[in-house]
């Protein structure tokens, strides 16, 4: 954990409720209540409707390979030695995709429409990362 | 809306040809260009009254472009949306000489993103350095090691996904394009390429491999726009802005469509301003920093249905002679790219509408009538398109 050198994110306000529960392992995702539209990333108003009656909602963590690459060349430390990689967005059972690495598999065998599930990385004592792995 | 068409042209352009720069600074480059783009319109110092710029450099604003080149300017606009932000340019340039603001504008642009050693499509986030991220959306995209090329390169799996194109289809827009570079002296690769030389190189982000990827370059270059009154008496024949359109694409919260960028958006008004067809363009410019971002922009500019786009970029149809000649100056896979290769697209439409190349393979035919569009970020995110279609009498 000591040596995790990959960014790290920058928490506000609007997005705290995300990594804390990041931290314990459930991925939130947020939800408006004046038009019932699910958003990501999370923010302080809903970027359909741009209420503020916003929710958070615990997500089922499962999802499928919208789109992915297997990234041979990346000159950013932490991620220079970890090539070749699967970048890739993933869409959430609730409709929206987010950006994330598939992991614990083999980048050959990522495919789009593949089933995938939500799993946890800690980085350091306050952060813990979303990743992808093939659903179980 | 106040009629558009034909409010401004463009009467001066110069190409900083240097793709290796060392011993100059941006702020030469472009002062070099904006004097060599005035002598070309037979303008001067004191004729500029708008100053446009862009630039990757924070450092290199407009502000101290007007210091290097002691100009006072009246209209100033730094709009930075990535490397289509010179056909925001124009398109800001027109409407302020059409609202009587100004008369004479200058656009202009250099990088040392080679002699620099920028890794402008595989540096990832340290590219930038070592930058404490942005809450959003940086926090939620830059801990997975994206970079410019993986952003494309996740829309041509997309792509090759839904309508089964082939690395072999973007090899021939890789290919094209080569060709065109052959013609051009000042271009950086010249050697002619073959679709298996493109689809056995290496990967760089599957499936974009190395040719599918636009080169690093230095350079730079200036555009001169002025009004109608203005343009009848400069030196050089006007090229005419006939219609100009804008776009941001992003995420929409997770739940737009990735697969259609932002020219679907930013050619409508562009061709209802200048009253043409598709059938009416008889060059285009499209910003080619990957193969895929070709394919893309030629089916949501309509130039083919989406989907479409891999039967479409065969067959020679975008090699001069063929029915859409595009980057006959060897575009930025082959010719240059400094980081924001947009200013490029205007200098080489308004080269063709000149026809400035009669009597040699490199022009198009009785060219009348080109198109400018300028991609910047990167599809996969977030992006800007911006359409220009420019005209001679």
């Amino acid at each position: 954990m000591a040596d995790w050198n990959k960014p790290l994110p920058t928490i506000s306000g609007e997005t705290k409720p995300y990594w804390d529960s990041a931290r314990r392992g459930q991925l939130m995702i947020q939800k408006c209540d004046s038009c019932a539209e699910y958003q990501f990333y999370p923010r302080g108003i809903c970027a359909n409707c741009w209420s503020n009656d916003i929710k958070w909602h615990q997500a089922s963590g499962k999802g499928t390979v919208w789109t992915f690459t297997v990234t041979y060349q990346n000159r950013t430390p932490g991620f220079a030695e970890d090539v070749p990689y699967v970048l890739a967005l993933v869409e959430l059972e609730e409709g929206v995709r987010m950006f994330t690495n598939i992991v614990e598999c083999e980048p050959r065998d990522v495919k789009i429409g593949m089933a995938v599930e939500v799993t946890f990385v800690q980085a350091n004592d306050q952060i813990s990362i979303p990743y992808f792995k093939p659903a179980g | 809306m106040v009629d558009l068409k034909k409010g401004a042209a463009i009467v001066g352009i110069h190409e900083h040809v240097t793709r290796y720069a060392p011993d100059k600074s941006e702020l030469q480059i472009q002062g070099e260009s904006v004097i060599k783009a005035l002598e070309d319109a037979g303008l001067a110092k004191k004729d500029v009254e708008g100053l446009f710029t862009a630039s990757s450099s924070v450092r290199n604003s407009g502000m101290n472009l007007a210091d290097y080149l002691n100009l006072y300017p009246k209209y100033v606009d730094n709009t930075t949306v990535g490397g289509g932000s010179f056909e925001f340019h124009l398109s800001h340039a027109l409407t302020a000489i059409a609202a009587g603001r100004i008369n004479c504008a200058v656009i202009t642009y250099s990088s040392l993103a080679r002699s620099g050693g920028v890794s402008v499509g595989t540096g990832g986030v340290a590219r930038f350095g070592h930058p404490r991220l942005d809450p959003s959306p940086d926090s939620f995209e830059e801990l997975y090691g994206l970079t410019t090329v993986g952003l494309y390169a996740m829309i041509a799996q997309r792509h090759m996904h839904l309508y089964g194109t082939t690395s072999e289809q973007l090899a021939e827009i890789a290919v094209a394009i080569r060709k065109h570079a052959s013609m051009n002296p000042e271009a950086m690769f010249r050697d002619p390429i073959t679709v298996d030389m493109v689809v056995n190189a290496r990967v760089i982000s599957s499936p974009l491999h190395l040719l599918d990827c636009c080169l690093i370059s230095d350079g730079g270059g200036a555009v001169v726009v002025a009004s109608p009154e203005l343009a009848r008496n400069c030196k050089q024949r006007p090229v005419w802005v006939l219609g100009v359109g804008e776009a941001i694409a992003h995420q929409g919260a997770g739940r737009r469509d990735l697969i259609y960028i932002a020219a679907k958006q930013s050619h409508e008004p562009a061709f209802a301003m200048a009253g043409v067809t598709h059938q009416d363009i008889d060059m285009a410019m499209i910003y080619d920093s990957f193969t895929i971002t070709v394919l893309e922009t030629l089916e949501d500019l309509g130039f083919c249905k989406k989907g479409e786009g891999g039967d479409f970029v065969s067959g020679g149809r975008l090699q001069i002679g063929g029915e859409l000649p595009i980057n006959t100056d060897g575009g930025g896979l082959s010719s240059n790219h400094p980081g924001m290769r947009g200013i490029f697209l205007l200098l080489e439409a308004t080269r063709q509408l000149r026809h400035q190349f009669e009597g040699t393979p490199r022009q198009v035919e009785n060219c009348q009538v080109a198109l400018c569009h300028g991609t910047g970020g990167a599809l996969g995110s977030r992006h800007s398109g911006g359409t220009v279609i420019l005209g001679r009498d």
